[in-house]
């Protein structure tokens, strides 16, 4: 929709609570309430999607949605401390303002994925918007409008996988398929050690009916790429969720193309059928 | 569409008249720089100029504008957003190249999905007059990117040099109201009709050297990995300078100024030249040298742009090719592509 307003207004919101997901304490998840409601009415967004994230004074970056849209009344946001935006981000404390633009960029295909299995495919902290998906698949009244859901999820150590207690949760249930995997075990660890494209071939998903979802860092998306062709997955259905330097999140300040492209604006979320049609540039 | 005459000493007639309630902004000499400029009276507009060396786009797009004021106590963040200076305006004496650039800045800012609602507010403002290039010079090549010494996209009016005179045409409803009820001036005559025509035959024929931007497009699309790109940059020290004198790159970058209690946020020009503009705080660039720079600006104007826009990003007004500080010539690259495009054919 076309709005001929001031484009870069973000909206207030308040940190509720701070997570220490990993063990370095690298990554910290954010809870995040609208102070005003109207806000939060027009924040509709959908897994797959991020939004630009104000410390005032510090400046803006992009962030992919951790929670679920079926989760009401927050947004959480699982940043890494990387650059000078994220570090003033992990300072934040419960109280503390933050500024938020969004829903931007493109969802993972909700509706062309409908009635398919899901392999979800993720490692390291690029998991979170993948977090999104499997909470908005396994919510209720959404489970019966997709097939088998099965998740393939990696970390470098047991230390560093994200939302601990939640993986807990879907280890005990029956309407999803979940393995575990991680580059090098410590000594509690009793699950699968490995990096995720091994995994990935270990398990051997069909790719009958099946959308394959990959997000992860990009020696994980590169040696995992090869295993699902192997596994006879189309790059139609195979869908990725590209990561780029981005200033307005709409389309016009012209850093994050791949080709004619702005991952921005016609992504994040692309399948790798139309990544195939572009520049190698990412 | 109404077309006047006015003897060419009468040109501050019709300025007096522009001036009357708006705002006037045309161009003057700046201390032997050419630069669109608000003026008070006719007699700083100077009208035998080439072109402004910096392009006019700043009007709608500044160099530097304020997003928004913020301050936070406590629980309470209020932001204040810039007000739009009210009033007519009118941007006089543009060359054709330069008008056709906001229509193609209007498309990235107001085409799609979303609005910049403060340059729609800033173009909307204005009324832009052109003025038809009589004589182009040495590194125009407007007539290769869709342009022309005439054209008129852009313009609400368009003013041609006749020598003796100047003929003033509406071009827009917008620039028929401009004209309306102008004294001192004689309807447009069949004679001056066929004179403007003279004019702009004699303007395009000056305009040697067409290059097929169809031809550049087809080629770019399947060169992506062709070595022509390890040269080509070479020379190239990236300063930038071509892309801020360019009028349709759009690129810009958005910062914070203050503390974390008070300050504003600023868009800013930015350039594809800059190693920085692609940096991810990661420190992966996807553009980490000079060739894949050279080759996103090249691509971008003369690949992206049609496959998004239908239109080549560029309007041929050479002040890249003017201002380079290595001489490295646009118009050269687009002939070397073309001559690659003919010899796989």
């Amino acid at each position: 929709m076309m709005t001929a307003e001031n484009p870069y207004l973000p909206s207030p919101m308040r940190v509720e609570k701070v997570t220490v997901e990993t063990e370095d304490r690298s990554i910290k998840t954010f809870d995040l309430s609208f102070i005003r409601k109207e806000d939060e009415q027009a924040f509709r967004y959908l897994p797959g999607q991020f939004a630009q994230l104000s410390v005032f004074g510090k400046g803006e970056a992009p962030f992919g949605i951790a929670s679920s849209p079926t989760t009401s009344g927050l947004l959480q946001f699982s940043v890494s401390r990387i650059g000078l935006l994220t570090r003033a981000l992990h300072q934040m404390e419960q109280g503390d303002l933050v500024g938020i633009r969004g829903p931007l960029g493109s969802s993972f295909p909700l509706q062309d994925m409908e009635g398919k299995d899901l392999l979800v495919i993720g490692g390291g902290f690029a998991f979170t918007t993948l977090r999104s998906l499997i909470n908005y698949v396994l919510e209720k009244d959404n489970r019966g409008r997709f097939g088998k859901l099965t998740v393939v999820y990696g970390a470098r150590t047991p230390g560093m996988l994200l939302y601990k207690d939640e993986l807990e949760g879907w280890r005990q249930r029956n309407d999803l398929e979940f393995h575990v995997t991680v580059d090098a075990a410590d000594d509690g660890w009793k699950g699968r050690v490995g990096v995720v494209p091994t995994a990935v071939t270990d398990i051997a998903p069909t790719a009958d009916n099946t959308y394959a979802i990959v997000c992860g860092p990009p020696a994980m998306t590169r040696y995992t790429l090869p295993v699902l062709e192997k596994l006879h997955f189309p790059p139609e259905r195979v869908v990725l969720s590209l990561e780029m330097k981005m200033k307005c999140g709409i389309g016009m300040c012209g850093r994050c193309n791949i080709g004619s492209r702005y991952v921005c604006r016609d992504g994040p979320v692309f399948t790798l059928a139309e990544l195939r049609r572009l520049p190698p540039e990412y | 569409m109404r077309a006047v005459l006015l003897a060419k000493d009468q040109i501050s007639v019709l300025l007096e008249a522009l001036l009357q309630g708006r705002k006037l902004f045309a161009p003057v000499d700046d201390g032997g720089v050419m630069a669109f400029r608000q003026v008070g009276s006719p007699q700083e507009v100077v009208l035998d100029y080439h072109n402004s060396t910096v392009p006019p786009k700043r009007l709608f797009f500044p160099q530097s504008e304020t997003l928004f004021r913020y301050g936070l106590e406590g629980e309470q963040l209020a932001l204040e957003e810039p007000q739009p200076a009210s009033g007519e305006k009118v941007l006089f004496g543009v060359r054709p190249c330069d008008a056709r650039s906001f229509t193609l800045l209007d498309r990235v800012f107001t085409g799609g999905n979303h609005c910049d609602g403060c340059y729609q507010a800033r173009r909307e403002s204005y009324t832009v007059v052109g003025l038809a290039c009589t004589h182009p010079r040495a590194e125009c090549f407007c007539t290769s990117v869709g342009g022309g010494p005439f054209a008129t996209a852009g313009s609400d009016v368009l003013v041609t040099d006749l020598g003796s005179d100047y003929l003033v045409e509406a071009v827009t409803d917008k620039g028929a109201a401009l004209l309306e009820g102008l004294s001192g001036c004689r309807e447009a005559d069949e004679d001056s009709i066929r004179r403007r025509a003279e004019a702009q035959a004699a303007a395009e024929a000056a305009l040697r050297g067409e290059i097929s931007t169809e031809d550049v497009k087809r080629k770019l699309q399947e060169m992506w990995d062709d070595p022509f790109w390890d040269r080509l940059h070479e020379k190239c020290i990236g300063c930038g300078a071509c892309t801020y004198l360019c009028p349709t790159c759009h690129c810009f970058d958005i910062v914070d100024e203050g503390s974390e209690q008070q300050g504003r946020r600023i868009k800013i020009w930015d350039s594809c030249m800059f190693p920085l503009f692609t940096l991810h705080a990661s420190g992966h660039n996807p553009r980490p040298t000079g060739k894949e720079r050279w080759r996103q600006r090249l691509m971008h104007k003369f690949r992206y742009w049609p496959e998004d826009h239908g239109e080549v990003g560029c309007v041929g007004c050479g002040r890249c090719v003017v201002d380079c500080p290595v001489n490295l010539d646009i118009r050269q690259v687009l002939r070397d592509v073309e001559s690659l495009a003919k010899k796989v054919k």
